[in-house]
């Protein structure tokens, strides 16, 4: 409990931060805390794979992503905070309001009556180690049972990174200038 | 950064480790957390930190552009085979377990050879992505060196 506390300050706080800071270099370092502080989030709710994945995407390869896209735009542009956007804090604010009632509804976490855990997932988790046979569920579920998902998803990567090569990529050698 | 001594050293002992944890992430998110995704991100991070240290020339030898840009189709083609193979010894696409004669062998066969495809697409996207901004950075340089002098 007091560790979730503790999380979800450290995540308001960075957060906060993030959008005040004015230096983009700084914006990139502290979205890349925010990230492990996520990651160290799915850790407490036992969600281990989710949470390397976080820490290895959002924490390691987005940091750098970013910074080489900020070398490439130049990091020494700085953001200046000119309009009092009013009209846009009321906006997120009732945004957040209307989310924060919306939980209310939600079943309470690792509820075994939720929805979610009614469907498909106790068939899986039983039938798992009889018919995949190996330990982590979440690898059975991923790459078996939901197959076509994961299928799915390698094709967007494969094609997000297609699309990047096609656009910044050069395969021909550079020209002799 | 080809000229800061301590970068260069910690990435020379960090780097083998790096792509080591990404292969044991790989092969052993049977077992624990990890897989594909996971593994490629690692792998492919540990050929940046090689880009970012000592220079995208020298990571181009090890890795050349027409190799990665290869291997992030290989991946997606290693998937959809391994489900196409489930075709035609009789299941349904992606159906691991007529793979092999035991159906929990084929299963794992099957996990172990798609997982390895998403690392491989993975692994190769990522270190492609990064070439693609870095080959800019690059020439930029190059340009500013070029007026400079």
């Amino acid at each position: 409990m007091i560790v979730n506390i503790i999380l979800l300050a450290f995540l308001l706080t960075t957060a906060v931060y993030i959008s005040r800071i004015t230096i983009l270099f700084g914006a990139v370092m502290i979205y890349g805390i925010y990230s492990l502080l996520c990651a160290t989030m799915f850790v407490v709710l036992d969600a281990v794979d989710v949470a390397f994945t976080e820490a290895a995407v959002g924490t390691g390869i987005s940091t750098i992503l970013m910074l080489s896209a900020l070398s490439l735009t130049g990091s020494r542009i700085e953001i200046t905070h000119k309009r009092k956007p009013i009209m846009a804090l009321c906006a997120s604010l009732g945004l957040g309001a209307a989310l924060l009632w919306g939980t209310s509804d939600m079943p309470h976490f690792a509820d075994a009556s939720a929805p979610a855990n009614l469907h498909v997932a106790p068939y899986y988790l039983e039938e798992s180690s009889e018919q995949i046979g190996i330990p982590n569920v979440v690898t059975s579920v991923l790459a078996s049972y939901r197959g076509y998902d994961t299928l799915g998803e390698v094709v967007v990567i494969f094609t997000a990174g297609i699309g990047v090569i096609s656009l910044l990529g050069r395969t021909t050698r550079r020209r002799e200038d | 950064m080809q000229h800061h001594l301590v970068l260069n050293l910690v990435a020379k002992i960090l780097i083998p480790f790096i792509i080591l944890f990404a292969l044991y992430v790989q092969f052993h998110g049977d077992y624990g957390p990890g897989g594909g995704f996971q593994a490629g991100v690692i792998f492919g991070a540990g050929f940046i930190l090689y880009g970012i240290i000592f220079g995208k020339d020298l990571a181009v030898r090890v890795v050349p552009l027409p190799l990665v840009y290869c291997m992030t189709a290989v991946g997606v083609l290693l998937y959809t085979l391994v489900g196409v193979a489930g075709m035609l010894l009789g299941g349904e696409f992606l159906n691991y377990s007529v793979l092999l004669p035991d159906s929990i062998a084929g299963q794992h066969l099957g996990i172990l050879l798609i997982e390895l495809g998403v690392g491989i697409t993975v692994a190769s996207v990522m270190i492609s992505l990064f070439f693609s901004y870095a080959q800019y950075t690059h020439r930029d340089e190059q340009q500013s060196d070029n007026q400079d002098r």
